[in-house]
């Protein structure tokens, strides 16, 4: 049994006498994590974190993708279990080994997926885990008063019987921060919550976490947008690489500020590159839309063409639709509405393409996922390599593959692009991330193709092997190859594109020229904090 | 994420893991003799005397072992492409009712080197039908296969039966059966085929289908491995979404698998009908199609292994007949109990002893590779 | 007639009765997200250890109990590969039916010698049919008289508990806790997880609540609808018990009225044996026991309503992000 060290109840009374601004003698931290340690496989998630947060404030954690914010949140809520260091919640050490043992000590989390049964009702999703004894009706008629009440402290009101699936994204985010306050959560962490709200329902969600910190509330808010974290927080913890590179008080500091901590003073990566010249449209794309199973709008009203001969990058913070936009060129998915056009064909809701249609019309797509897209890893690398050209008339004839046509082709891409080992016979699974990804690219420019669309090319790849990838790109807008690069890495932009489109929640929200570019801009544009006006050039 | 399983080298994953799971099922069953008070080690001995000690008990063995590479083979086919193909044995049944309205049909008309062919075409065709409806509720309309797969072994049975007792029985007969066909739609026997070049072995229900097992343990090799089709289906079963980044349908691949594998079930009849029985008759298929769930299982879903383990379930049926006569507390439902157990440990368990063998071989090459395990 | 049509309703109760118990059983395990086709193979194991501890102990509840322990013990062991190693739920059911079939006849044929089957009980160790109160008395009542005596009255009294078991589960499900778990353990896991309630756990617990009713329908089979046990007694039972379920949609009443009238189509086909009817005919018997089957097709093809099988079904729990 974990220690429970602030009885919920107690934590909101008491949090109302202590004045939050630094008091003479510091009161106990609401929760603090000293030294955490977690490492996945390789890669080292979380380096020596250490993070004080005070009772009833407003605590912003900030960080790009993969910066390590979701696996320390998970660590809080017993999801994961950190392989060194302690957490303290209000002065005493806790062990927290599940999400029951989090719930004992007052922690609440909103997921960024929402934690919800879509074919339970409210009241029941609220239920879930705190029943109130082993039949329903000794808890419900409880349950029902106790949402009531909190509805109306809250501002919260959302119909106890209606069932979540048929609640529109809002509202089911207020079921689950009912689901937290019903438990009497003393700390609230939120992660990502924003994504999938309307800016009414950001600012209402804002209101309800200020009347939360009234109440003595802690409330962690894991983010990457500025905006919000500049509008709502009190203070403000910046995660880099898995590391805390910065604590700030919120008043203490600006976008700017932030943004370039976020992003890290990197060194911009040199890169020859010729003055880019773009020739006639390969790819226009008119008002394109994308809306998802769910009714979000995840591509709305996309505008822009694509030369030869010319790198254009989109920029952009994870999960604002680029992935989406490459899955629609590639011809996974159908668009909503509009269209795109490549050369005489014309791709819209009524006439949608499919992959392989799109290779025929010259379009090759190196995935964001290359272990789930881009490569079968139970495949040997000769197989993987012809995947999505395994119709192609050189690999074999009218029904059989030719071994040792496809190996050959396997082992010429390897020589072409320094894949170690030079294996065709090895898994695809056991090659490094960086040849995995060379191989991909490799065989998406074997095949002469017009236009290319790269999603991640250097995401997991070693140093060597980005700076080999990058030059490749160059040499093939050179060739006259209409590129499109979708990046989160802001480097890359700066390095390859000749042109950037900044996406932002399913919108392109600027465009902007590669040599004109700044690393700040862009972030600011990114983070949807820059004024629109400064922005279109 | 954090599981992910370590490299184990090529002999330990098709060689030691699968092994050990069939010798599990074997030490469980040895228990289960025990209990009943048979001695497990004499009925090892009796078992394989049984299956081996003759060329009269190798053509019983061998004989089983031919249903079972079609209903192993379309077991794995299926497997390829990431389904679960219950409906076997409902194939099966449909295959040989093909085979049995071609040749009582055409057996009066056509001679034996038209009408088996075409027989042996009936069997496949009608097998993959059956199996192609419940693909296509699966790739269109969202219907679970291996549901679907079930009920259509069910139906595949009341057909039969229906049929039997209504359409096809014999008329002066009372038993639900059709009238022998005549010698032009049969499978010889293989000791007949040896009789041709003056080599006498025993006469066995061992039939020509035998060689047409192995042609198709051939053409499923060429198609899984080498076609572009069978590139198609694997991909489609090891990675779904990379399937559909390089242009594959999902639906497409369905059907088509579902279909070869229908038509693999369905040549149990082209044994059983054409070259055993020579007329249509009820539960001619007696469990192949369960237990080529089994022997694909063991097999690893390879048309070698299927062979290798067909061979071990045929010396079982034809070893175990033997058992039950030698030790009468030992019924032939012995094997149908082995069965089990193999699909448990070597399908259901399959990776139960990984991590320990894991751990094992990692701690042995240790020191030589200069690695550390990892757990993260 | 009317005699005719009293007995085939007496008989669809009859018939149901091992479809109802085995159909909430499937009912548990499903709903908690575990496949099981094995539902056969329990029944099938629990007829033979009621026949078997009947035989030699003379008790019909030992039987019972007997049944239920061996049908949870088969229950553990689909549990212990799909939900401790996550093995193919599929797979593993079979491997039940398969080895449960096997075994039964094995044991039962190096115990009592007689082909797998067991010896014949004679009434006092079975559960025989029971007189409801007044039935004697309303016999002679025009209408009520014969449904009550004929039809209601003169069933085992597993009959009666599984009439009784519907309202029961239903009660379970959406009443209780327990019934509020479980249904949100087989649509959404992670969200159980995040709750802090053990995933594992109550898995277990419903495909244990599954080997218990599988095991009570074996024993009906061979303690009070038979005398003993036969070699492969259940004959494909389970499986309509799953399809009456999947046709029910994974609810309690739609299960239990589906299980009656698929008991009904099984009483019907029992009568219409080789009986010509007038103005029909010869009626193929085989096609009316494949009517079960054929609805279920249909029923999952999406033709009559959409059957929405737990989303989380037959998928294992890894615990992910």
């Amino acid at each position: 049994m974990p220690p429970v060290p602030t009885g919920p109840d107690q934590a909101i009374e008491t949090a109302a006498a202590s004045d939050p601004v630094n008091s003479g003698q510091m009161p106990p931290p609401a929760i603090e994590l000293i030294g955490i340690n977690k490492r996945f496989g390789a890669v080292q998630a979380n380096r020596d974190v250490s993070l004080r947060i005070e009772k009833g404030r407003i605590h912003g954690i900030i960080g790009e993708n993969g910066a390590g914010k979701s696996t320390l949140m998970s660590i809080v809520y017993g999801f994961y279990e950190a392989d060194s260091g302690a957490i303290e919640i209000g002065g005493k050490p806790v062990t927290i080994r599940s999400s029951a043992d989090a719930i004992a000590a007052g922690i609440g989390m909103m997921h960024q997926h929402f934690m919800l049964v879509d074919s339970f009702t409210v009241l029941e999703n609220v239920m879930l885990g705190a029943e109130g004894g082993a039949l329903l009706k000794e808890g419900a008629g409880k349950a029902r008063a106790e949402l009531m009440r909190l509805a109306q402290e809250f501002g919260l009101s959302v119909d106890p019987d209606a069932r979540v699936g048929d609640l529109p994204v809002g509202d089911q985010q207020r079921v689950e921060i009912l689901k937290a306050l019903f438990r009497h959560c003393a700390i609230l962490i939120l992660d990502e919550p924003t994504g999938v709200l309307t800016p009414q329902e950001t600012d209402q969600l804002f209101r309800i976490l200020r009347a939360l910190t009234a109440r003595g509330v802690t409330v962690l808010l894991i983010t990457h947008k500025l905006k919000e974290v500049l509008a709502i927080t009190d203070h403000v913890t910046v995660m880099r690489a898995g590391q805390v590179v910065a604590d700030r008080r919120t008043a203490d500091t600006n976008a700017n500020d932030l943004a370039e901590l976020m992003v890290g003073r990197k060194v911009r990566l040199e890169l020859e590159k010729s003055i880019a010249n773009p020739q006639a449209a390969e790819l226009t794309v008119e008002h394109l839309s994308l809306v998802d199973d769910r009714g979000v709008k995840r591509l709305n009203d996309l505008n822009f063409s694509l030369q030869a001969g010319e790198i254009v990058g989109i920029a952009g913070v994870s999960g604002n639709g680029q992935s989406e936009l490459l899955e629609v060129l590639a011809g996974i998915r159908a668009p909503s509405s509009g269209s795109l056009r490549i050369g005489a064909a014309t791709i819209s809701a009524t006439q949608p393409g499919d992959p392989a249609t799109m290779r025929q019309l010259g379009l090759a797509h190196v995935p964001e996922d290359r272990h789930r897209l881009g490569l079968v890893t139970g495949f040997p690398a000769w197989e993987s390599a012809a995947l999505g050209y395994q119709r192609d008339a050189d690999l074999g004839g009218r029904f059989l593959l030719n071994r040792a046509a496809m190996t050959a082709r396997c082992e010429s891409m390897m020589q072409d692009f320094d894949v170690r080992p030079p294996q065709p016979q090895l898994g695809s699974s056991k090659f490094s991330g960086g040849n995995q990804q060379k191989l991909i690219l490799a065989r998406e420019m074997a095949c002469q193709p017009r236009i290319l669309i790269v999603g991640q090319p250097t995401r997991g790849v070693d140093i060597g092997a980005i700076e080999f990838i990058h030059r490749e790109i160059v040499t093939l807008r050179d060739r006259g190859v209409a590129i499109l690069l979708v990046s989160v890495e802001l480097d890359e932009i700066l390095a390859l594109a000749d042109r950037i489109l900044v996406m932002n929640q399913g919108r392109i929200v600027g465009e902007i020229a590669g040599d004109q570019a700044d690393e700040r801009q862009l972030g600011l544009m990114m983070t949807g904090s820059a004024d629109q006006q400064a922005v279109a050039s | 994420m954090s599981a992910r399983p370590a490299q184990l080298p090529h002999w330990i994953e098709i060689g030691v893991l699968p092994i050990l799971n069939v010798l599990l099922a074997l030490i469980v069953a040895g228990l289960i003799l025990w209990t009943i008070g048979a001695n497990p080690f004499e009925a090892i001995v009796f078992l394989v005397k049984g299956a081996f000690g003759s060329g009269y008990a190798w053509g019983y063995t061998l004989y089983y072992a031919t249903s079972f590479i079609f209903t192993g083979l379309a077991v794995a086919v299926a497997f390829h492409a990431g389904l679960f193909n219950i409906g076997g044995e409902g194939q099966a049944v449909i295959g040989g009712l093909g085979a049995g309205v071609v040749a009582l049909a055409f057996d009066h008309i056509l001679p034996a080197p038209i009408l088996v062919p075409l027989a042996i075409l009936a069997s496949c065709v009608f097998g993959a039908a059956w199996a192609i409806v419940p693909a296509y509720l699966q790739a269109y309309r969202g219907s679970h296969i291996v549901i679907t797969t079930i009920m259509f072994n069910f139906l595949a049975a009341s057909l039969m039966v229906y049929l039997l007792v209504d359409v096809f029985r014999d008329a002066g007969q009372m038993s639900t059966q059709s009238r022998t066909f005549t010698e032009a739609a049969t499978l010889p026997e293989i000791a007949a085929v040896f009789g041709w070049f003056g080599i006498k072995i025993p006469s066995t229900p061992l039939n020509l289908s035998i060689v047409w097992a192995l042609i198709c343990c051939a053409l499923v090799t060429v198609f899984i491995w080498r076609s572009r089709l069978g590139y198609e289906i694997r991909a489609t079963g090891l990675s779904p979404r990379a399937a559909i980044y390089a242009g594959i349908k999902p639906a497409h691949v369905t059907l088509i698998a579902m279909a070869i594998s229908g038509a693999l079930a369905g040549c149990v009849g082209v044994n059983e009908i054409l070259g055993v029985q020579h007329r249509l008759l009820l539960e001619f298929v007696a469990g192949a199609g369960f237990t080529g769930i089994a022997v694909a299982l063991m097999g690893r879903n390879h048309p070698f292994g299927i062979i290798l383990a067909s061979i071990l379930f045929g010396a079982l049926y034809q070893g175990g007949a033997e058992l039950a006569f030698e030790i009468p507390t030992v019924t032939r439902e012995m094997i149908i109990t082995i069965q089990g157990l193999i699909i448990l440990f070597s399908g259901a368990l399959a990776y139960m002893n990984r991590p320990w063998v894991e751990r094992i071989y990692l701690w042995l090459a240790a020191p030589r590779a200069g690695e550390v395990p990892s757990h993260g | 007639m009317d005699d005719v049509v009293i007995s085939t309703l007496a008989a669809t109760l009859r018939m149901a009765t091992p479809l109802i118990f085995c159909a909430m059983a499937g009912l548990f395990s499903e709903r908690s997200g575990v496949i099981d086709i094995g539902l056969e193979g329990k029944m099938l194991a629990g007829a033979f250890a009621a026949a078997t501890v009947a035989a030699e102990t003379g008790s019909p509840m030992l039987a019972l109990f007997a049944a239920v322990i061996v049908a949870i013990l088969l229950s553990l062991v689909h549990g212990f590969a799909c939900i401790t190693h996550r093995g193919d739920q599929v797979v593993s059911g079979v491997a039940v039916n398969i080895t449960a079939a096997g075994l039964t006849v094995v044991l039962g044929h190096a115990w009592y010698g007689r082909g797998g089957n067991t010896p014949d009980l004679a009434p006092e160790k079975r559960f025989m049919p029971v007189s409801l109160p007044g039935a004697d008395a309303l016999r002679d009542v025009p209408i009520i008289g014969p449904i009550y005596a004929n039809i209601i009255s003169g069933h085992s009294i597993l009959t009666y508990a599984a009439v009784t078991l519907v309202p029961l589960v239903w009660f379970v499900l959406y009443r209780t806790r327990f019934g509020l778990r479980l249904r949100a353990v087989g649509e959404a896991p992670a969200v159980v997880d995040t709750a802090g309630i053990s995933v594992v756990r109550l898995r277990y617990s419903a495909v244990m609540l599954a080997g218990l009713l599988c095991g009570v329908a074996g024993a009906f089979l061979s303690i009070s609808q038979n005398a003993a046990f036969q070699k492969e007694m259940t004959a494909g039972r389970g499986f309509i018990a799953l399809a009456a379920m999947i046709f029910g949609k994974w609810r309690p009443w739609p299960a239990f009225f589906a299980c009656l009238l698929f008991g009904f189509l099984d009483a019907i086909a029992i009568r219409l044996q080789g009986v010509s009817v007038p103005g029909i005919g010869h009626v193929p018997v085989p096609l009316i026991q494949a009517l079960p089957y054929i609805f279920t097709v249909v029923l999952l093809a999406g033709f009559i309503g959409k059957a929405i099988a737990p989303k989380a079904i037959g998928l294992p729990y890894i615990k992910e992000r």
